[in-house]
């Protein structure tokens, strides 16, 4: 390998990227774009969802109920419906997610035997919030509930209930507000880096083939090293760039607690967007199209790291087969990484397994590369 | 060693077409051999196939004494090579791309002002080594590409179809360039379709169907390679005077250029019986008239000359 030559690749790569627009635009847009868009809309959390409320009682007891889910930051009230033929349409309309209704008798059954119930029905087309809402929406009726048995107990002279041996208090670590985003974030950084890289470099051979440069480049001593970590170079920069704009984002924007190391940060970064301009190199070594490279780098980034990585779905919750698959997408090493530095405060050595694996990704991809880079047309 | 290229037996099939089919070809240092052919007769394959490109079906070449097939790294340290599409890069500046080049080739850093300059007055672009390449009329980009394919002083250079696409006068600036470099002793294999380029050439090789059918210099080739006597004709009905003159037993071959027919006879004695047999045609035509054959009849008639082994 010849250092003159490298930088002769590396120089000229440079000026390309610089004077071309297509390029600019992905290397300083698209991440804007994208911490914009996942990080606001990426969230599994609910806030404000409409409830719609069928009180039969009206009465005082029913209408305290009531005002819980409204002053609760889940729930809003988008209706309070009149009849039952209106609780049907208003679920068909889309108009809430739920409806709660009250039975006429609650207050009059709540006094007399000291327990009462409510009925609610939950739209379960999207399970996912359906599920996360009943779960608040059964807190929020038990607490009511649970103050009115109590007061209803002490006037009858009994002795409060329940009152168990083994009580449970939970408490939760790292995550104190088990706040969701500050566990989406760090998986919305690796997943831009994750596109941006690999989008960048997916253009830089087979734009060469599309132009007709490659021919004369292969006709001359470079070799497939020099090409490779030449063209590399200016993306790389590129790629820290994007990622320390990321990650302050994710820091001074979205207010994502960061307890670890920046040099841990910086180390473990570097080694991933290197995986990931590699991947996108190796796709454009292979493919002679700027829009075929561009395609399948897509692809090759998106899908896996949007499902397999444990951004969105737990990868522990997988079937065996598709956990074990999840080994090879290189996202779910940074992304384990990521929250672990940011929530834990994780080092270096607390980190060695999925950073090795990331050294062994960066090792074989590169190989790989250097291999499928053919000096012949044939 | 004399032989700046050599190739033997050279083959290049894709898949069942074979485009380029046993071709021998030897070429003298400092020579300038132009590549003569119809779209698709394998010039570029073999162009390709020398400058280690392709790799050989069969057979076998040395450039400047490297074996293409077993040593193409260093064949490419040797050569300069100009591809048939121009392939310079459009959004870096004249100087940008030579200082690429210069690199590539690790051209010393002490001399690789005076190679730009060299390079830079060649091509005629004093005062525009800040344009972008992208901008410049074709003329001035083919000849910073061969500026470009030299700057690392190559013994060999392949030029394939340089000249393509640019007007007559920067052909003309771009075939002294050529022969100044053949002075300077670079050996030169260069590809072309335009049949009056042939003569500028030293030698000719003519390839046709991935076969090479002649090869000699421009006089060589005209002198012998026709077998018969070269007649000019003008006649009012061009179709049907061809269809005449070519079942004619003294007629070897015809041929419309132009407006005109050129028609080879066996013998020149027979000349005059042309008149009389196109007469009883009912077609009129002017006395025909001894013409020197021009490179394109002679390639024309060897390529249409029904193909039997050792024709050439």
């Amino acid at each position: 390998m010849n250092l003159g030559r490298l930088f002769a690749i590396a120089y000229k790569e440079t000026l390309q990227v610089w004077r071309d627009p297509r390029s600019l635009a992905i290397a300083l847009l698209m991440p804007l774009m994208q911490m914009v868009l996942l990080g606001y809309g990426v969230s599994l959390d609910i806030r404000r969802v409409g409830l719609c409320v069928y009180d039969q009682e009206r009465s005082q007891i029913s209408r305290e109920l009531v005002e819980r889910f409204t002053a609760s930051d889940w729930f809003r009230i988008s209706a309070k419906l009149g009849d039952e033929p209106a609780v049907r349409d208003a679920m068909n309309r889309g108009e809430c997610i739920g409806v709660v209704t009250i039975p006429v008798n609650f207050s009059r059954v709540l006094a007399s035997t000291g327990t009462a119930s409510v009925q609610t029905v939950f739209d379960a087309t999207d399970a996912n919030t359906t599920n996360i809402a009943t779960g608040y929406a059964q807190g929020m009726v038990g607490e009511v509930t649970a103050a009115f048995e109590a007061q209803w107990d002490a006037s009858h002279g009994l002795p409060p209930r329940s009152v168990g041996v083994v009580d449970l208090e939970p408490r939760v670590w790292f995550n104190e507000g088990l706040d969701s985003r500050n566990f989406i974030i760090p998986g919305v950084v690796a997943m831009v880096l994750g596109l941006v890289g690999a989008q960048l470099t997916s253009l830089t051979v087979s734009r060469e083939w599309e132009r007709g440069t490659m021919e004369q480049l292969i006709s001359t001593p470079v070799t497939a090293m020099e090409v490779m970590i030449g063209k590399l170079v200016p993306y790389f920069a590129i790629g820290l760039f994007d990622a320390a704009f990321c990650l302050c984002t994710a820091v001074f924007w979205f207010d994502v607690p960061f307890r670890g190391g920046l040099l841990t940060l910086v180390a473990t970064t570097a080694l991933f967007t290197l995986v990931v301009l590699g991947i996108g190199y190796l796709v454009s070594v292979k493919i002679r199209s700027q829009l075929g490279a561009s395609q399948v780098a897509l692809v090759l980034t998106m899908v896996p790291i949007t499902l397999l990585s444990g951004f969105t779905f737990p990868i522990d919750q997988m079937p065996p087969a598709i956990q074990g698959f999840t080994l090879i997408i290189h996202a779910r090493y940074y992304i384990t990484i990521l929250r672990a530095i940011f929530l834990k405060g994780s080092t270096l050595t607390e980190l060695m397994v999925p950073v090795l694996a990331l050294v062994l990704y960066a090792t074989i991809i590169g190989w790989l590369a250097a291999r499928a880079f053919k000096k012949r047309l044939d | 060693m004399t032989e700046a290229v050599v190739a033997d037996g050279l083959t290049k099939t894709f898949g069942s077409f074979t485009a380029v089919d046993h071709l021998n070809l030897t070429i003298a240092k400092g020579e300038v051999v132009g590549f003569i052919g119809p779209n698709g007769a394998g010039k570029s394959t073999t162009i390709r196939m020398l400058c280690g490109l392709l790799r050989p079906s069969a057979g076998r070449a040395t450039v400047a004494g490297f074996d293409v097939g077993r040593e193409p790294e260093a064949v490419r340290a040797h050569i300069g090579y100009m591809s048939q599409k121009f392939s310079l890069y459009g959004n870096l500046t004249v100087r940008e791309n030579l200082r690429f080049f210069g690199g590539l080739y690790l051209v010393p850093r002490a001399d690789m002002e005076e190679r730009m300059h060299t390079a830079i007055t060649m091509a005629g672009l004093e005062g525009r080594e800040t344009a972008l390449v992208r901008t410049l009329a074709g003329g001035w980009k083919q000849r910073l590409a061969l500026g470009c394919a030299i700057l690392h002083r190559p013994p060999v250079l392949f030029l394939d179809e340089p000249t393509s696409g640019v007007e007559p006068q920067a052909r003309r600036l771009f075939w002294e360039l050529i022969h100044h470099l053949a002075s300077d002793g670079v050996t030169i294999l260069v590809s072309t379709h335009y049949m009056e380029e042939a003569e500028y050439c030293n030698r000719i090789a003519l390839i046709d169907a991935g076969k090479l059918i002649a090869s000699g210099s421009p006089g060589e080739l005209r002198r012998h390679e026709l077998g018969g006597v070269l007649f000019e004709l003008e006649c009012s009905a061009a179709g049907a005077t061809l269809e005449a003159l070519k079942q004619a037993p003294e007629v070897i071959d015809a041929a419309i250029f132009g407006d005109k027919l050129h028609v080879l006879l066996r013998d020149a004695s027979a000349a005059s019986g042309l008149q009389p047999l196109l007469a009883a045609k009912g077609i009129e035509a002017a006395a025909p008239r001894a013409i020197a054959p021009t490179l394109e009849d002679v390639f024309v008639q060897l390529v249409t000359r029904p193909r039997v082994p050792e024709a050439a």
